[in-house]
């Protein structure tokens, strides 16, 4: 334990020491966090920066190993290294799918030069990936997918088309599923892939959302040849791979919900209601608002100690508790009464779309009101989510 | 706070569920309502739970107990509550015990603590009145100066195993405005003494409640328990930790509610297939799986949370006692809607937890109550 407190202090100190000055203010409202990729353009060239030292020592992936280009520190470590981050208010240096989806999968699962070859500029930054998984008539039925891959020499000729691929438009490569064995039963013919997004044939459309955003995008794919080599897993168990990047998928987006009240970039709805509700003798003016916002506060609490009980669980080593599968299903419903809330709170206000009139976080709110209906959709439904666990953990016939 | 067990933690809530298998069972809890037994629990079972050292759980080893804390009590109680037994572990260890824990004198623990850790003393707390709701400062009970001691009057209801209570702890009203925090104080009252009698009450779900009226009741001196007009915070520290073990308790019986339900739906054929295998109900099972695992969560946090003195342990009990009483109520409720038309039956055991998740939803406070004292707690 001496060790992780010369570390602490190691950290802290070489932290103030190279994180760029605006890197200690956490985002503000407009601006996105660094998604990294070749696309990208650094309004502010402190974003480089941070990125570009961080990367160095392999700290935005601080527990991958360092072959590849990681941090390669422990579970403590790491934690310490968060802690830290958190204490000085730092910005992440990089976020994205390569560290958070595809990442994770290919150290579980890649070959070793599919790994040379791809994590170390996912740790660095250059390369930004996006999902190639629904398709439109593959939804909650994902392994019904239609888009094929027939084999041409060392190359697959890949067709068809995914929907729902977010940030495609600003992505490098795609890891994406596809169908190689037309006449197997449907989980048992699909090959996961690795695509460049410069292969000719690849097109791309942004669908624009009822936020107003447009984060996903259609991609077409007209006979882009992939290279053999970029299969992930076996020829068709790509299923198994795939099964295994939505666990990673799932606790991130159930993560979104996280940091109610606290360290998050927006007022908290309590703050918020201080100030659009009112206070009368102590308490929030409305008490029917009160009351949901207590239950939601109280809702939330309940979801960071499971979170935290799943936590302790398996760091006693026991094997996950069956309450891991209750995380997307119940967060993200969670995330959207809070933001139901919010909207609620902030009144009339939250009418507006753009300004004038409005400014700028509660534009924000209802935007964020109407992109958070999707939680329960994307990464597996609710009622999805609801099927799996009547089905694995209550073990409900079919 | 640690939300894994360690061994010896989960040794205790094994040998807990073991104990509740194989010395209690529905039909027991049955028969004793059916039967209108005159002590309404086992005092068999009562001396078994003594022998295994569980009343002596969270007591200091000076006094004779464990020294273990909430966190433990509360695998106890969660295997009691599972099997809905009706020993009356709440009243004596932390109701009547937990005022003697946290405020009794020198002699009164040593006069009390290793009697009832042996089993061999039952105690309780008086506090609810006809009229004061969930406020534990709302009352019309008065004790007034008689030379150096105290007289009592007044009338307490719902007051737990009050019947079978070798002692009771009275608040009482010394001083102070009416609702008032100022000039509450707790009094130690044998159950036998002149001007003290106690009506048995008969509650939804069998459980021991009875009525005390006190007329004129003394007490000397040395009855009083913590600080005189000092009640106020003594009385929410009692509570708070009844209402964790009785937390403990619903998140047992809302499991075995729950276990019950899915064991029908597993069974139960109707359309030549079992019904669970139809969407409508799995959804609305797994959404209960869900709950009943942020409850258990919430039970273990408020547990901790007392163990560790947290600034913030009155709102962690309020979490949970509000998602216990809610969840307990829902897995009930779905229990017998889905258990179709025998679950209306008397016959039925899922009957028994829909009456017990009322009965403990209703005491100590439901979850509206406590999302307004959470409210509060956090300055809104």
């Amino acid at each position: 334990m001496a060790d992780l407190e010369t570390f602490r202090r190691e950290t802290r100190t070489w932290l103030q020491a190279n994180a760029p000055r605006s890197m200690f203010t956490p985002l503000a409202e407009h601006e996105e966090p660094c998604w990294g990729g070749r696309r990208a353009v650094y309004d502010n060239p402190d974003v480089k920066q941070w990125l570009d030292v961080m990367a160095a020592r392999g700290w935005t992936a601080p527990t991958w190993p360092t072959e590849y280009g990681g941090g390669g520190l422990d579970k403590h470590e790491a934690r310490v290294l968060a802690q830290e981050m958190a204490a000085l208010r730092l910005r992440p240096p990089l976020v994205g799918f390569g560290l958070t989806m595809i990442g994770p999968t290919l150290l579980q699962l890649g070959t070793e030069s599919l790994k040379r070859a791809h994590i170390p500029p996912i740790v660095r930054g250059e390369i930004r990936w996006c999902q190639g998984y629904s398709e439109p008539g593959s939804g909650s039925d994902l392994a019904s997918l239609q888009t094929r891959a027939v084999v041409d020499g060392d190359d697959f000729i890949v067709s068809g088309q995914k929907v729902w691929t977010s940030y495609a438009d600003q992505a490098d490569w795609m890891f994406l599923l596809v169908r190689t064995d037309p006449n197997a039963p449907k989980h048992e013919g699909i090959t996961f892939l690795l695509m460049d997004m410069t292969s000719p044939g690849v097109s791309v459309k942004p669908i624009l959302l009822i936020s107003g955003y447009s984060p996903f995008c259609e991609t077409f794919l007209d006979h882009v040849r992939v290279p053999r080599a970029q299969v992930m897993g076996e020829l068709n168990k790509g299923w198994t791979v795939a099964k295994a990047l939505l666990g990673h998928e799932r606790t991130m987006i159930a993560d979104i919900s996280k940091g109610f009240g606290g360290e998050s970039r927006a007022r908290s709805a309590r703050q918020l209601a201080r100030d659009y509700v009112g206070v009368r003798d102590g308490a929030l003016a409305d008490a029917s608002l009160r009351h949901r916002l207590a239950q939601t506060e109280m809702d939330q609490r309940c979801l960071d100690w499971t979170l935290a009980r799943s936590r302790d669980t398996a760091k006693a080593g026991h094997a996950p508790g069956a309450e891991t599968s209750i995380f997307k299903y119940y967060g993200t419903e969670l995330n959207k009464r809070r933001r139901e809330l919010m909207v609620s709170i902030l009144g009339p206000q939250a009418l507006g779309w753009d300004g004038p009139g409005f400014d700028a976080e509660e534009i924000e709110a209802t935007r964020e009101w109407l992109r958070s209906r999707a939680n329960s959709i994307e990464g597996g439904t609710s009622e999805i989510q609801l099927n799996i666990i009547a089905k694995r953990v209550l073990g409900l016939p079919d | 706070m640690q939300f894994s067990l360690s061994d010896e933690q989960q040794l205790l809530r094994d040998s807990a569920a073991a104990f509740v298998r194989d010395h209690s069972s529905l039909k027991r809890i049955r028969a004793l309502r059916d039967s209108q037994d005159a002590d309404g629990f086992s005092r068999d079972v009562w001396r078994d739970i003594a022998a295994l050292g569980w009343l002596g759980i969270p007591f200091a080893e000076a006094d004779g107990g464990l020294g273990l804390g909430m966190k433990e009590l509360a695998l106890v109680l969660e295997e009691l509550g599972r099997g809905l037994l009706p020993e009356p572990l709440l009243s004596t260890v932390l109701l009547g015990g937990g005022a003697i824990q946290l405020a009794g004198t020198a002699a009164q623990r040593a006069a009390i603590l290793p009697a009832l850790i042996a089993g061999e003393r039952l105690l309780t707390l008086a506090w609810q009145e006809a009229g004061s709701r969930y406020s534990h400062t709302r009352m019309q009970t008065h004790a007034t100066r008689a030379g150096d001691g105290w007289r009592l009057s007044g009338a307490k209801c719902l007051v737990l195993d009050a019947h079978v209570a070798d002692q009771l702890i009275v608040s009482a009203r010394t001083g102070g405005a009416d609702d008032a925090r100022d000039g509450i104080t707790l009094f130690l009252i044998d159950r036998q003494v002149p001007g003290l009698t106690v009506t048995r009450q008969s509650t939804l779900d069998g459980r021991n409640a009875a009525l005390v009226h006190l007329a004129d009741v003394a007490a000397s001196p040395a009855a009083v328990v913590g600080a005189v007009d000092g009640g106020a915070a003594l009385l929410d520290a009692i509570i708070d930790r009844a209402t964790a073990g009785l937390c403990a308790d619903m998140l047992g019986g809302m499991q075995a509610a729950f276990a019950m339900t899915i064991d029908y739906l597993k069974t139960r054929q109707q359309f030549g297939v079992p019904i669970g295998s139809f969407q409508a109900l799995k959804h609305r099972a797994a959404n209960l799986f869900t709950e009943i695992e942020l409850a258990r969560s919430a039970v273990m946090a408020a547990a901790m949370a007392l163990d560790e003195h947290h600034a913030q342990a009155a709102q962690f009990v309020a979490v949970a006692k509000a998602r216990c009483s809610d969840t307990y109520m829902l897995a009930a409720n779905e229990g017998v809607q889905m258990h179709g038309g025998i679950g209306m039956t008397d016959e039925h055991d899922i009957g028994f937890y829909l009456k017990r998740a009322r009965s403990a939803e209703l005491t100590f406070g439901d979850a509206a109550f406590q999302r307004e004292r959470f409210a509060a707690l956090e300055g809104y």
